[in-house]
């Protein structure tokens, strides 16, 4: 339901007294309801930008407005923001349920939340505490938090780095369904453009610091055959053949 | 582990017992009035008890206690927050709590005594400026350890303040408030003391200062017990469950 426009002049990381560009200048329109992956080298500064996009890191020159179908700039402050962090950051002190429930402003979807446990195979483990559980477990209870509240925008950070690849191709698929069944704007971060040409209507290269936009590609695959690794392996092959310029970031 | 724990208590009793003995021991041999039998102190409590007495000083003691510990809590996490969260303000404070830190508990009753009389208020102002600076100290030290990655979650999931004060940072500050709670009462009592000594007509103080005229050691050493048993009842009743509650999740 929110677009996103990112207009960055300048974006710079202050170190003691010296200061250094580390993003910009950086212009993207991400449309309402777009899946789009940023794809780029460690370091180049993609989490920053989420965080800015969050509303987190306000020092920056430039501006990160919401638009949505009807009217153009909305504040980014009034849509509903999902942020999946590359760590799970869940509360210590409560379970995996209260967890997810404490990020409901009104009324909580209990049937929501049992089914989305249900999927992530958390179920039997939804009263423990969060240090009870592995590193995984607990990435997966910060996936329900963050897909639960049916955000308007949702910001993932490398989400399913350290899950096992049965996993991880798991979660991929309950988040394009729940992507279908409630269309909403995706900004994923991942260096791995398999997945990103897996999930994405649209992929971001981005430069290592201070960041640019490399390259600008629309994936058109039909969301059926996003799970056939060749027609993913095909698209790889050709992006790579028509943008030279991408070659180092694979 | 029965065996274990059993063998712990019985060393625990074993422990007291003897430390009773050698003071009945002791008292025999001197034969003086300056140190009474455990039983005639014993007698002398439970008199104070029965009278009234005891429980009506202890009462006062304690309400004392109470207010400006709480006071002082209040204060002392609105303050210690607010240092540890912004630099500057702490910066400019930190001299302060360094004097108010360094100055004898003793100048500051007399002086919220000199400069406001000998009433209740001044009594409990004396406490709260001696507890005062501990507290925020130790809050502070919690406040600037808050995780920051958690912050961030509340922030971008938009929690708002409250949510974010009740459910991440209290939390946190929870250990640090049990600390302070911890070395503040233990420090309150015996500042307590000797505000009610100097300037109160009722209280424990005001009564060991009576009995140290009179040189009455029973009553002395009675009020004394009574005094180990109101910390330990706080202690073993109130402060470790309480702890214990919010160790729950702990691994």
């Amino acid at each position: 339901m929110s677009g996103v426009h990112i207009d960055i002049v300048s974006k710079q990381h202050h170190h003691g007294h010296r200061a250094s560009p580390t993003i910009g200048p950086l212009q993207l329109d991400i449309a309402p309801n777009q899946f789009v992956c940023l794809v780029g080298p460690s370091g180049c500064g993609k989490t920053t930008l989420l965080q800015m996009i969050a509303g987190l890191d306000r020092d920056y020159v430039g501006q990160i407005v919401g638009s949505t179908t009807r009217l153009n700039n909305t504040r980014l402050a009034d849509t509903t923001i999902a942020y999946m962090f590359q760590n799970p950051r869940l509360l210590p002190w409560y379970s995996v349920r209260q967890n997810i429930e404490l990020v409901f402003q009104g009324p909580v979807p209990t049937t929501l939340i049992d089914q989305l446990l249900v999927t992530m195979q958390l179920e039997p483990c939804q009263h423990d505490y969060p240090q009870r559980l592995s590193l995984g477990m607990q990435r997966r209870v910060a996936i329900i938090r963050a897909f639960a509240i049916n955000p308007d925008l949702l910001l993932m950070d490398e989400p399913f780095v350290s899950l096992d690849a049965p996993a991880a191709r798991q979660i991929r698929k309950l988040l394009r369904c729940l992507w279908q069944q409630r269309p909403h704007t995706v900004l994923f971060v991942t260096h791995d453009v398999r997945e990103a040409i897996a999930l994405a209507d649209r992929l971001i290269f981005l430069s290592p610091s201070p960041m640019q936009t490399l390259a600008d590609i629309a994936v058109d695959i039909p969301r059926e055959q996003r799970d056939d690794e060749v027609a993913i392996d095909t698209f790889k092959t050709r992006l790579l053949s028509s943008h030279p310029e991408i070659h180092d970031l694979l | 582990m029965i065996a274990q724990a059993f063998g712990q208590r019985t060393l625990a009793a074993l422990s007291l017992l003897t430390l009773f003995a050698a003071w009945h021991v002791a008292a025999l041999l001197l034969e003086s009035r300056t140190l009474p039998l455990p039983a005639t102190v014993a007698a002398t409590f439970w008199q104070a008890c029965a009278s009234g007495e005891l429980p009506y000083h202890l009462g006062m003691t304690l309400l004392r206690l109470l207010a400006s510990f709480s006071i002082a809590m209040v204060l002392g996490c609105a303050i210690g927050v607010a240092l540890g969260r912004h630099a500057g303000l702490n910066a400019f404070f930190d001299n302060w709590l360094l004097i108010f830190l360094n100055v004898p508990a003793l100048v500051t009753i007399i002086l919220c005594y000199v400069w406001f009389g000998l009433d209740e208020s001044a009594a409990i102002l004396a406490v709260v400026i001696n507890k005062l600076p501990n507290v925020i100290v130790t809050i502070r030290e919690g406040a600037r350890s808050l995780d920051q990655d958690l912050l961030e979650m509340a922030e971008s999931y938009r929690l708002g303040k409250w949510k974010t004060l009740r459910h991440v940072i209290w939390p946190q500050l929870y250990p640090f408030v049990m600390g302070a709670t911890r070395s503040g009462l233990a420090l309150i009592w015996k500042i307590i003391l000797v505000v009610e000594l100097l300037g109160r007509s009722n209280g424990m103080g005001y009564q060991l200062h009576v009995f140290f005229q009179l040189f009455d050691v029973a009553s002395l050493l009675a009020y004394t017990v009574a005094f180990i048993i109101v910390i330990q009842i706080i202690e073993t009743g109130l402060l470790k469950p309480l702890e214990r509650k919010a160790q729950r999740w702990r691994r």
